[in-house]
């Protein structure tokens, strides 16, 4: 264990939980509370509260907010111009279309936004920003006062407005989100497949809400359901399903990119035309296998002469299907009439090439 | 708490072992491993007739979130598996030691002898 690891607001809360704790991304986490399936099936069925606070808010304002966005990102803040409050999840990109970090991006007013970082990028997404915006009247500021909690499920959004006393919130739409005050900021957004909200607000406030969440019937969930649960909703984790090398057409990401306004050249865009001109060389699929065949990142896929044809980026057991899921990047030759194998240890087994998600509106996109 | 019942042996990878007497040993994985794995989900067992080397890979188990060697502790001759578990592989985080009980095997004396005993287990893993 390494001294450095750092600690959310809730690691008290999570330790009197029964937490069993584990490091992600320099951060010193819940990956379960006793059971990852229990936890999974709480989200899917009733609702789940999940510390994200290792993700990271950062406050972008001043008058060339706007212009620095729509160059950093790949997807559009534009979209968002006639609405305070929506929200938009994109990737930023590096010159040759690699993808730098995934992002969700709100727009609260006029020259005021607020992204969501992952825990991994944060700083030095930041910094690059900060050296993008330089000369600009851009200002930034971290909120590392803040935490976020994320509170999933069917239920999620009915009890978090009784807890909180915001009815309104059972109004709220996706993608769509609200300030209270100085220090309460909630979106219906989330990472699971299931209807939910995140709540970010000040650290010092955060205990007694996950007291009061759970209270009213919310059950802790770790880092581990929500890996199952976002890999069963098609979600791709950054450094995991994707990173500087891919780029978003090799990532499942191409409906993020927005190339409507000709004038935008945000970075990245060249390369991205280019790849859409040539075809990328390798797409990413979902697959599904037999409950005795759990993909694995790195396992290979093979096609039906035994040659490689991809690999397994994240893979899971899934609970919810009760069968092996997995997020692969494939040769662009194959698809979902392909005929392909998992290289599983000694065996080959049959994989069911699909687009994800695997889990959608409560039910199995492709029921068996 | 994890469980560490004094009547049986157990191996540095976590599978513990009891002794039937006649040479003849039952290996299942302890509190603590199944504690590591999360969920179970699935088992690989091994075959029944092969003959396996100590500290051997002979199986698999699998986790919601990982794929685990299963070790064999003893050299010998598989002579039983525990097909139960392919209906109830969460067998192995809800009773290890009862009916989560992997395979059992029939050996020697000398690699049993070599195990750790309950005390030296928990000791290597407070660690």
């Amino acid at each position: 264990m390494t001294a450095s690891l750092q600690r959310t607001a809730l690691y008290h809360w999570h330790l009197a939980q029964g937490a069993r704790m584990s490091p992600f991304a320099g951060w010193e986490m819940p990956l379960h509370y006793g059971s990852q399936l229990q936890e999974h099936q709480a989200v899917r069925q009733n609702a789940g509260i999940f510390d994200v606070s290792h993700m990271r808010p950062l406050d972008i304002s001043g008058p060339d907010a706007r212009a620095l966005l729509r160059r950093a990102l790949a997807n559009d803040v534009a979209r968002l111009d006639r609405e305070p409050g929506r929200a938009l999840y994109t990737c930023m990109l590096q010159e040759d279309g690699g993808i730098l970090d995934d992002l969700i991006v709100y727009f609260l007013a006029p020259e005021r936004y607020r992204i969501v970082l992952n825990a991994a990028g944060a700083g030095a997404d930041t910094a690059y920003l900060r050296q993008l915006a330089a000369g600009k009247a851009v200002s930034f500021r971290p909120r590392d006062d803040w935490g976020i909690l994320a509170c999933q499920g069917p239920r999620a959004v009915e009890l978090v407005a009784e807890v909180l006393g915001r009815p309104e919130l059972k109004e709220l739409r996706s993608f769509r989100s609200l300030t209270a005050g100085d220090d309460l900021f909630i979106a219906r957004t989330g990472y699971t497949g299931e209807d939910g909200v995140e709540i970010l607000t000040s650290d010092s406030a955060l205990p007694a809400l996950a007291d009061n969440l759970v209270a009213a019937g919310l059950r802790p969930a770790g880092l581990a359901a929500r890996d199952s649960l976002r890999l069963e909703a098609g979600l791709n984790l950054y450094g995991q399903d994707m990173g500087p090398e891919d780029s978003p057409d090799r990532s499942h990401l191409g409906w993020t990119i927005d190339l409507r306004d000709p004038e935008r050249q945000f970075i990245g865009r060249a390369a991205v035309e280019a790849e859409r001109r040539a075809g990328p060389r390798q797409r990413l699929w979902g697959l599904l296998l037999p409950r005795d065949a759990i993909p694995r990142a790195g396992y290979r896929v093979v096609d039906t002469a035994g040659q490689p044809v991809g690999q397994v980026q994240s893979g899971s057991f899934a609970p919810s299907l009760g069968l092996g899921i997995a997020l692969a990047r494939l040769d662009a030759a194959i698809g979902p009439e392909s005929s392909v194998f998992l290289q599983i240890r000694q065996r080959q087994v049959p994989a069911r090439v699909v687009e994800p998600p695997f889990w959608r509106h409560g039910r199995a996109v492709y029921p068996a | 708490m994890t469980q560490v019942p004094a009547s049986l042996r157990y191996s540095s990878t976590h599978e513990w072992v009891a002794s039937l007497g006649s040479g003849r040993y039952r290996v299942g994985i302890t509190d603590h491993a199944q504690e590591l794995l999360g969920d179970v989900v699935y088992v690989e067992l091994p075959q029944l007739g092969q003959e396996v080397r100590a500290e051997g890979a002979c199986g698999v188990v699998e986790s919601v979130k990982a794929a685990s060697d299963l070790y064999t502790p003893l050299s010998g001759k598989i002579v039983a598996v525990n097909e139960a578990l392919n209906d109830n592989p969460q067998w192995l985080n809800e009773e290890p030691y009862e009916k989560g009980w992997i395979f059992e095997i029939e050996a020697g004396e000398e690699d049993y002898a070599k195990l750790l005993d309950a005390v030296a287990y928990e000791n290597s893993i407070a660690g």
